[in-house]
C-alpha cells in the first residue's frame, strides 16, 4: 500500500477524565476514538456517521492533528502526522483543511470575509503581493457563490449559509488535497444545507479533492459519500461502500440507525418497520466490555461480552464488526 | 446534536440580524465592523456621550488652561500670603490657598496631574494585564499555572505596604508612583483577559486559524488580542477613575505627588485641613475630581452596554 | 368536531432598535381534539412564534396582535393570572431542549407533582403517586428510582420523556411540541416520535407539531401548515401536502430534502438566501426565491384560495403548472 493518499490505522484518542480524588485526581481515559482503522483515496468521499459522543468530531480532528493522538498511526502520503513537530505539521497542514459545523462561530467576528479567506494564503504564501492575494480570494468567493463586493463585510453581516461558504472558501483557497467536512450543513436551513451539499461537491470533483464527511444526517451522508464508516463509541462497527450499506447492513445498529431516520412520505413513514434501541447511549467513561453496542443489541449473546468483534469482510466492499453478522 | 437552525425562541435579538437579501441590494462594498456597530450604539446613549464631551474638555482645560492664567501654580502672591476669595484684579480668579498660591492654577494643574496618573498606570496596567492574561489563557497547562499563582500572590500583598516599600526604596519619585499604581492594577486586567482568552481558546474560529496554519503567536495577536479588547476597553474606562481615586488617596496619605506640584487628591486633603475657613478649598478641587469620576464611569458604563456581546 | 384552539389573524412583531420586525403575519389555525397539525417551516418562519404567542410567553419586546381562542377562551386578553391556570392545566408546552426548560435543582417527582398540586390542590402524596404512574406511562425504566433524580442525572432521551410527562401530568386539551426532538439523536428520536404517537392514538388531546423535519411531520401529523417569511403558505392534509404539495416552496422543501428511501442524482435546491424579515421582498415573500415568478408575484401578495379537500394556498400560478 505504497501509493496510499490517507491511511489511518489503529488510531486512538483518550482524555483524560478527573473521575475523583481531592488532592492527587484520579483519572479515568475517555476513550473518544478507540482503535479506527481506514483508508481514503483521493477524490473519494468517506462519510463518517454515528451519534453525538460516538467521537466523529474528534476523529475528523485527530486526522489533522488539532487534537493529539494517543495512539495510532496518521499516515498522509506516507508520512506519520503524529510524529511530527510543530513546523512540519504546520507545513503538513497545506494540504489539509477542515470546514467547521457552526458557520458563524467558526469565523473571527472582528475580521472581513476577504481576511477572513486570505488567511491560510497569509501563512502559506507568504510572498504573494496584496493585489495578487485579493485577486484570489475574489475568485474563490465567486466560485463559493459569493459576490465578490462582499469582500469587506463582517460575519455578523451574513446569513449561515453564506457564513458556511465563507468558512468552505478559506478551507479551498490552497487547494487542498483533503478536506474534513465536520458537520458543514446540520446548523443550516433544509433549503440551504443541499446548496452548500451541491457546493461541496462541485467543488470536489473540480478540485479533485478527498472529503471525509462526517454527519449525523445518514440521507445526506448517503447522498455525498463513496463509502460510509459507522461509528459508536469510538469504534468502527461498519465499513461499507455506500450503495452495500444502505442496501444491505450488515451491523445490527446500522441496521437500526437505518430504520430510525423518518422518510419524508407519510405512507412509507407509517408502515415502515422500525428497528427500536432500547436505552442510552452507555457513559463512555466505562463502556461495556466486548462488543461496545451488545447493551442495547437484539442479538447479544454471551460472546458479545466477553469477545470484542474484529472488522471482518462481509461482502464485497463491505467490513462489520460483529459476531453475529451472518444470523 | 442539534441540527435546529438557529434557536427561534429568543427571537427578538435573532430577527435583527442584518441579512442577505438587503445586502445583496445593498450595493456598497464597505461592510459595517462590530466596531463601528458598538459605535453606533455609544452615540445614541446620550449619558455617555455627555461624560465623552466633559471629560475631553476637562482635560483640555486642564493641559491647556494654564498658559492663559496669569499665575503658576507654584508661585506664592507675597502680597496676600494668605487665602482669598475671588479678586478678578489681582489676577486670582478663583482666589488663593493658605498659602497665597493662586487655587484657578493649582486646580489645573492638579488636573493635569490626575488625568496622568489615570492613563499613565492604567496603560501600565493595560500592556502587562493584556500580555500575560492572553499568554496565561491561550498557553494554559504549567504557563498559565505559573503566572495566575503569581497573580495570587500579588494579591496577597497589601496595596500601601507594596507602595512604601517602593516609596523607600527608590526615593519620593513622581513617575515611579505611576509605575506603582500600574503594577497593582494590572492583576485584576490579566485576570478578566485570562478568562476572555480562556472562552475564546475553544470558538471554532480559533480552531480554524491553526487550520489554517497560524502559529501561537499570530493567532494570540490576530484572533484573540483584537476579541477581548471590548471587554478591555470597558475594564479600562472603568480603572481610570480607580486610579485617579488611588493616587487621591496616596496623596492624601502624604505618598503622592510633592509639594509644590500638586494633584487633585493633594488639594482635596490641603482644603480638608481649612473647610471651616474657606470652603472653597475643599469644594472646588472635589467638584472637579467627583465630575471626572462620575464621566468615566458613565461612559464606562456606556461603553458596556455598547459593546455587549450579546448583541453579536 | 369543533376546534379546540383556534388562531384567528394572528400578527406578533417585535420591536428592535431598528424598527419592528413582524415575525408572524396574518396566520390562522385552528387544531381540533386527537389531531395532530404539523407546522412546518425554517428558522425565522414564525412557527415557533405563533405558539409561544398563545403561551403568552412572547419575549418582552415582542407583541401579538389578532385572536387565539382555547375553548373559546381569548388567551391574547387573558391576565397573567389567568394565563397560569391555562398553561399546564389546558395547554402544554414541550420544548426543543429538556435540559433548559427543566429545573435543574428540583427532583424529578416534584417538578412533576409540581404541576398538580398548583392546578388541581391535590397532596404531595397524591401527587407523587400520579407522577409515578405518568413516569410509567412514558415508558421510564425504573420510574420509582427516577422520581428522587435530578434533571442532569437522566440523558436527553429520558429528559425528553420526562417533559413529555410533565406536559401530560394534568391531561391538557392542547399539546404544543417545539421542535422535540431537534436536539435528539436518531435512534432517540425514533423512540420519542414513536412514544408521541402513542400519545396521540390513547389520548383526545390536540397536538401541534412545530418542527423543521419533514420526515417527523410525515411519520405523525394528520394536517400540515407550511409558513414562509411569518405566513402559512400552504396548509392541507398530510397526505396531499406530500402527495400533491401546490405551493412552490413547499415543492422546493421536499425536493431539497436528500432521502434515505431512494438515491438521488443531483439534490434539486431553492436558490438564495432565507428572507430578511426586516426587509421582506414586496408581494409573494417568496418571489426572489421562486422559479415560476410572474410580475403579479412582485407587485401583489398572493391571497390563501381554497382547493378540494380542505388544502388551501396562496400563489397566484395555476396549480396544474406548479404540480409536477
Amino acid at each position: 500500500m505504497s501509493d496510499a493518499f490517507l491511511q489511518v490505522r489503529d488510531l486512538k484518542v483518550h482524555f483524560p477524565i478527573r473521575t475523583g480524588g481531592i488532592l492527587i485526581g484520579e483519572y479515568t481515559p475517555l476513550k473518544a476514538v478507540d482503535g479506527v482503522s481506514f483508508d481514503l483515496n483521493p477524490g473519494e468521499t468517506l462519510g463518517v456517521v454515528g451519534e453525538s459522543g460516538c467521537g466523529k468530531s474528534t476523529l475528523g480532528r485527530a486526522v489533522l492533528q488539532l487534537i493529539g493522538a494517543t495512539d495510532g498511526v496518521v499516515s498522509w502520503l506516507g508520512t506519520d502526522l503524529t510524529s511530527l513537530n510543530k513546523k512540519e505539521l504546520i507545513a503538513a497542514r497545506e494540504n489539509l483543511q477542515i470546514v467547521f459545523q457552526d458557520p458563524l462561530a467558526s469565523l473571527d467576528p472582528r475580521m472581513t470575509a476577504g481576511d477572513i479567506i486570505a488567511e491560510p494564503l497569509r501563512n502559506y504564501r507568504p510572498t504573494l503581493s496584496k493585489a495578487e492575494r485579493r485577486k484570489m480570494v475574489e475568485d474563490m468567493m465567486e466560485r463559493v457563490g459569493l459576490l465578490p463586493r462582499m469582500i469587506n463585510r463582517y460575519p455578523h453581516e451574513f446569513s449561515g449559509g453564506q457564513c458556511q461558504r465563507i468558512g468552505i472558501a478559506r478551507a479551498m483557497i490552497l487547494r487542498p488535497k483533503l478536506v474534513i467536512c465536520d458537520e458543514p450543513v446540520s446548523a443550516l436551513d433544509v433549503s440551504i444545507q443541499a446548496q452548500v451539499v451541491n457546493l461541496l461537491m462541485d467543488l470536489q470533483r473540480d478540485f479533485g479533492l478527498a472529503l471525509l464527511f462526517i454527519s449525523h444526517d445518514l440521507a445526506i451522508v448517503r447522498h455525498i459519500s463513496h463509502r460510509v464508516l459507522v461509528l459508536y463509541l469510538g469504534k468502527v462497527m461498519e465499513l461499507a461502500d455506500k450503495a452495500a450499506l444502505y442496501a444491505t447492513p450488515r451491523h445490527p445498529y446500522t441496521q437500526a440507525l437505518l430504520s430510525a431516520v423518518p422518510i419524508p412520505d407519510p405512507t412509507k413513514e407509517r408502515n415502515k418497520d422500525r428497528i427500536l434501541l432500547t436505552g442510552d447511549l452507555p457513559s463512555p467513561l466505562n463502556p461495556p466490555t466486548g462488543c461496545v453496542f451488545r447493551t442495547r443489541c437484539g442479538k447479544a449473546t454471551e460472546l458479545c461480552a466477553s469477545q470484542t468483534p474484529e472488522l471482518e469482510r462481509a461482502g464485497d466492499g463491505q467490513d462489520v464488526a460483529c459476531h453475529h453478522w451472518k444470523d | 446534536m442539534s441540527d435546529a437552525p438557529m434557536n427561534e425562541r429568543r427571537s427578538g435579538a435573532n430577527l435583527s440580524v442584518p441579512n442577505a437579501d438587503a445586502l445583496d441590494k445593498a450595493a456598497d462594498v464597505e461592510g459595517r465592523s462590530l466596531w463601528q456597530d458598538a459605535f453606533r450604539r455609544l452615540q445614541a446613549n446620550r449619558a455617555a456621550m455627555i461624560s465623552a464631551i466633559v471629560l475631553i474638555v476637562l482635560a483640555f482645560i486642564c493641559f491647556v488652561g494654564p498658559a492663559f492664567v496669569p499665575w503658576s501654580y507654584e508661585e506664592i502672591d507675597w502680597d496676600i500670603l494668605e487665602a482669598t476669595p475671588p479678586n478678578f484684579e489681582t489676577g486670582h480668579y478663583l482666589g488663593t490657598d493658605s498659602l497665597g498660591r493662586d487655587l484657578l492654577a493649582r486646580i489645573l494643574q492638579g488636573g493635569q496631574v490626575s488625568f496622568l496618573v489615570g492613563i499613565l498606570a492604567t496603560s501600565v496596567a493595560l500592556v502587562i494585564g493584556v500580555a500575560v492574561g492572553a499568554t496565561a489563557g491561550f498557553m494554559g497547562g504549567r504557563v498559565d499555572q505559573f503566572l495566575m499563582r503569581f497573580v495570587d500572590v500579588m494579591y496577597a500583598v497589601p496595596l500601601m505596604f507594596f507602595i512604601i516599600i517602593l516609596m523607600v526604596v527608590f526615593g519620593r519619585n513622581f513617575y515611579l508612583m505611576f509605575l506603582a499604581i500600574g503594577f497593582v492594577e494590572w492583576l485584576t486586567m490579566s485576570r478578566i483577559v485570562r478568562g476572555q482568552t480562556l472562552t475564546l481558546k475553544n470558538k471554532e474560529f480559533i480552531e480554524a486559524a491553526r487550520a489554517s496554519g497560524g502559529s501561537t503567536a499570530s493567532i494570540i495577536l490576530r484572533h484573540i488580542v483584537p476579541n477581548v479588547l471590548g471587554v478591555v476597553i470597558v475594564y479600562v474606562t472603568l480603572t481610570i477613575p480607580q486610579v485617579i481615586l488611588l493616587e487621591s488617596f496616596l496623596s492624601f496619605l502624604g505618598l503622592g505627588v510633592q509639594p509644590p506640584m500638586t494633584s487633585w487628591g493633594a488639594l482635596i486633603a490641603e482644603g480638608a485641613q481649612e473647610m471651616e475657613i474657606t470652603p472653597r478649598t475643599l469644594i472646588l478641587p472635589a467638584v472637579c475630581l467627583s465630575t471626572t469620576l462620575f464621566c468615566f464611569n458613565f461612559l464606562g458604563d456606556g461603553l458596556r452596554d455598547a459593546l455587549d456581546p450579546k448583541d453579536r | 368536531m369543533t376546534s379546540v384552539l383556534e388562531i384567528d389573524g394572528l400578527t406578533v412583531s417585535f420591536s428592535t432598535p431598528d424598527g419592528d420586525v413582524s415575525a408572524v403575519s396574518d396566520v390562522s389555525l385552528s387544531v381540533e381534539a386527537g389531531e395532530c397539525l404539523g407546522l412546518v417551516g425554517e428558522s425565522g418562519s414564525g412557527k415557533s412564534q405563533t405558539f409561544m404567542a398563545a403561551m403568552g410567553l412572547l419575549a418582552d419586546n415582542g407583541t401579538a396582535t389578532g385572536e387565539i381562542r382555547l375553548d373559546g377562551i381569548d388567551l391574547l386578553s387573558a391576565n397573567e393570572k389567568k394565563l397560569n391556570t391555562l398553561r399546564g392545566e389546558r395547554i402544554a408546552m414541550i420544548f426543543q431542549d429538556p435540559m433548559t426548560s427543566l429545573t435543574p435543582h428540583m427532583k424529578i417527582g416534584r417538578q412533576l407533582s409540581e404541576v398538580l398540586i398548583e392546578h388541581q390542590k391535590v397532596d404531595a402524596r397524591t401527587g407523587r403517586a400520579r407522577a409515578l404512574d405518568m413516569l410509567n406511562r412514558v415508558h421510564i425504566p425504573e420510574a420509582e428510582r427516577r422520581l428522587d433524580m435530578y434533571p442532569h442525572e437522566l440523558s436527553g432521551g429520558l429528559r425528553q420523556r420526562v417533559m413529555i410527562a410533565m406536559a401530560l401530568m394534568c391531561e391538557p386539551e392542547v399539546i404544543v411540541a417545539d421542535e422535540p426532538t431537534t436536539a435528539l439523536d436518531v435512534t432517540v428520536q425514533a423512540q420519542i416520535l414513536d412514544l408521541l404517537a402513542e400519545v396521540k392514538d390513547n389520548l383526545d388531546a390536540a397536538i401541534v407539531l412545530i418542527t423543521h423535519d419533514l420526515g417527523v411531520v410525515a411519520g405523525l401529523a394528520d394536517r400540515v401548515a407550511v409558513m414562509y417569511a411569518g405566513r402559512i403558505v400552504e396548509q392541507g392534509t398530510v397526505g396531499d401536502i406530500f402527495a400533491l404539495p401546490a405551493h412552490p416552496y413547499t415543492q422546493g422543501l421536499l425536493a431539497c430534502t436528500p432521502r434515505l428511501d431512494v438515491e438521488t442524482e443531483a439534490l434539486v435546491t431553492i436558490s438564495g438566501q432565507p428572507p430578511n424579515l426586516q426587509n421582506l421582498p414586496s408581494g409573494c415573500s417568496f418571489h426572489p426565491r421562486c422559479k415560476y415568478v410572474v410580475d403579479q408575484c412582485k407587485s401583489e401578495r398572493p391571497a390563501l384560495e381554497a382547493m378540494d379537500n380542505g388544502h388551501i394556498r396562496a400563489c397566484f400560478r395555476p396549480h396544474v403548472e406548479v404540480a409536477q
